[in-house]
């Protein structure tokens, strides 16, 4: 079973962190093991992710998606349908637990798209914990909506100015700020990326997704998908929707990642299909860097997947072939938002719009008989101003062609 | 012996501590670097910590944030910092190590690394987000190349992670003695003293101090109980003020000059 001892998925992985926090790490991966392992917890979790979560999220078929398409049968995982709007509340109220049992009074969290920040905003004020939230200036701009819920919940918004001043450096101040607090500070990170025992972490507190989604299938087609689509930028909800399929080689696994305005223009996130191995936040993955191994900025059109890095598990599962990962544009995302709006009356997060964009070109190409799920990370509402902006400027193109 | 452990064993015998000082190479210029290195030497540095300016410094505070970015403005790499080495070392001996991040160190090739650094005349590394855990290989090609491999100690280590730090340097223990980043401050935390003694358990090798330090008053206070004192972002602040001015290297012989003689009176 992967990680190994040394959290190594492969060569990937790790725990490349400065000695300050190399205690913290090994008492959170003790504390993990044990707690996770406890069949209270356990019952605990599943009644929190019940009631006050709202799983099991549906599977739903896209009826008139896929009469439009014509091709394989679409399924969405709804996890738009979670409490907060996204995917990342599992990981919280998962993480919010074990640091209660830890018995740590204030949670820190990076944010990108501040989806991961109102969760964790969330079950701070849910559970009474101190809350503050590290997001990058740029994306504070960008997701407005979000940066005032986590206000009305309590946290504080701590506004980073450093670098690109998206989510990887937010990360980097939260992780300045663990540096400085480690013994009163639970570092809620967000995504299966980080040092060790993360990557772990979040994925089974995401793997959720993946097991309601082959009992769904399983009762709707009475078989397995033919392929299981999430996108990818730190890999969260995809690791959550991939990792019960593994063990199952009949399915396969799509990673989409953000290819910006193109792959060929350096302005993307696409760490997996374009980058190279090395070592940032902590563990070792594909990332986007220069010859010298300084990192590159990233750009999506979602906030949420404008990171330089990956989770470990996904480059092993890009080299050992078990998952692939593609690549989509800003303008292809846009496209597949609108269209899930106007067929099935769903607003998808820009994010997930990648991953629907992904199966929208496959399922074009697969017969009637075959069946794919999405996963549906998260609804869209945050996004409204970017896609305002985006329709503007296409009316005014569209009318200096005129 | 390389140049590092030669420098400890005379100081040690002299009964003083090495005065450590850190600039970032590059800021604001290689050219300026190669310069202040040799004034650095001249004023009394025992040792030198170069860092390599990366873009994602999360163990550092502002100041050294700051001075990357200006180092990254015009971007180089570690064959541009050991080509200056090279250009230093016609003119001194001074001990010279580098101060990295992983990733730089990882994409230009570990073994590379160390043997083209130590070419150069670098005697040692040490990498922050590289603890014993994953400094294996590093190690190994360090020690191949007769360089030092220096590994942090922190207030947060325990008994247990003392052992393994120790196990694993060589060269000397950087002992981080604030739970934090870097960056000085005008209070250090109570207990050093004990916790240089824990190390002192565990390993023969020699301790020097770092993060936060920043007066003359403060390296004397450390001079006594540690081997060495490492004073970083209040120096690289003098570099921030002064720049490619003709006032730099003045300021900086003017800035070294009372802690170094604070330190000669320490014991």
């Amino acid at each position: 079973m992967l990680p190994d001892e040394q959290g190594k998925y492969g060569e990937f992985g790790g725990r490349f962190v400065a000695e300050t926090l190399m205690p913290a790490l090994l008492e959170l991966e003790r504390a993990f093991e044990k707690y996770y392992a406890d069949p209270d917890f356990q019952t605990e979790l599943k009644s929190h992710l019940r009631h006050y979560v709202g799983r099991p999220t549906p599977l739903y078929f896209c009826q008139r998606l896929t009469e439009k398409i014509g091709g394989a049968k679409i399924y969405l995982k709804r996890e738009d349908l979670c409490h907060t709007g996204a995917h990342k509340i599992n990981n919280t109220v998962g993480q919010a637990l074990l640091a209660k049992k830890m018995g740590k009074p204030r949670l820190i969290a990076e944010t990108g798209a501040g989806q991961h920040g109102v969760a964790t905003a969330t079950v701070a004020a849910w559970l009474g914990f101190d809350c503050e939230i590290f997001m990058g200036e740029d994306d504070i701009a960008r997701q407005s909506l979000n940066v005032f819920r986590m206000k009305i919940l309590g946290a504080k918004m701590r506004p980073v100015s450093s670098g690109s001043k998206t989510l990887k450096d937010a990360l980097n101040e939260a992780l300045r700020d663990w540096i400085t607090n480690v013994g009163t500070t639970y570092y809620l990170l967000g995504s299966v990326a980080g040092p060790h025992p993360y990557p772990k972490i979040v994925r089974e507190f995401q793997k959720v997704i993946g097991e309601e989604t082959i009992k769904q299938i399983m009762e709707q087609e009475n078989r397995l998908p033919d392929a299981a689509l999430a996108c990818v930028g730190g890999g969260s909800n995809a690791m959550g929707l991939f990792y019960p399929f593994i063990s199952q080689g009949s399915v396969k696994l799509i990673g989409v990642e953000a290819a910006g305005k193109g792959l060929k223009t350096g302005e993307h996130s696409a760490s997996i299909t374009a980058g190279s191995v090395g070592v940032l936040h902590g563990s070792k993955s594909y990332l986007l860097q220069d010859r010298r191994g300084m990192i590159l900025p990233a750009h999506s059109i979602a906030p949420g997947l404008d990171y330089p890095g990956v989770g470990p598990e996904h480059s092993w599962l890009k080299d050992t072939g078990r998952a692939q990962y593609v690549a989509v544009t800003d303008k292809e995302a846009l496209e597949a938002f609108d269209l899930l709006c106007h067929f099935e009356g769903i607003i998808p997060a820009l994010e997930s719009s990648h991953a629907v964009a992904y199966a929208l070109k496959i399922a074009r190409e697969m017969g009637k008989d075959k069946v794919i799920v999405v996963n549906l990370s998260g609804r869209g509402d945050k996004d409204i101003n970017i896609v305002e902006k985006q329709y503007r400027e296409q009316a005014r193109s569209h009318n200096e062609k005129r | 012996m390389n140049r590092i452990d030669k420098k400890f064993k005379k100081l040690r015998e002299k009964n003083q501590a090495a005065l450590v000082l850190y600039i970032t190479a590059g800021d604001p210029d290689l050219k300026t670097t190669e310069k202040i290195i040799l004034t650095l030497a001249e004023a009394g540095a025992d040792l030198i910590e170069l860092g390599v300016p990366f873009t994602d410094p999360t163990a550092d505070g502002p100041t050294i944030q700051k001075a990357s970015l200006r180092a990254l403005k015009k971007p180089f790499g570690l064959e541009e910092i050991f080509a200056m080495v090279e250009r230093v070392r016609k003119h001194s001996q001074v001990p010279l190590m580098l101060f990295s991040y992983y990733n730089p160190i990882f994409k230009f090739g570990e073994e590379k690394a160390a043997s083209l650094g130590q070419e150069a005349g670098i005697d040692g590394m040490l990498v922050v987000d590289l603890p014993p855990e994953e400094s294996y290989n590093l190690r190994n090609f360090c020690n191949k190349s007769r360089l030092c491999l220096v590994h942090l100690a922190t207030p947060t280590s325990d008994a247990a992670r003392l052992k393994l730090v120790a196990g694993a340097s060589s060269g000397f223990i950087y002992y981080v003695s604030v739970t934090g980043i870097t960056g000085a401050r005008k209070e250090l935390p109570k207990g050093i003293t004990d916790h240089i003694a824990q190390i002192r358990k565990v390993s023969d090798l020699p301790i020097a101090v770092g993060f936060g330090v920043s007066s003359p008053a403060q390296a004397k206070m450390l001079a006594k109980i540690a081997d060495g004192v490492v004073i970083g972002s209040a120096l690289v602040s003098v570099v921030a003020k002064f720049g490619r001015s003709k006032n730099l290297l003045p300021a900086l012989k003017k800035f070294v000059a009372p802690i170094k003689s604070a330190m000669a009176k320490a014991r």
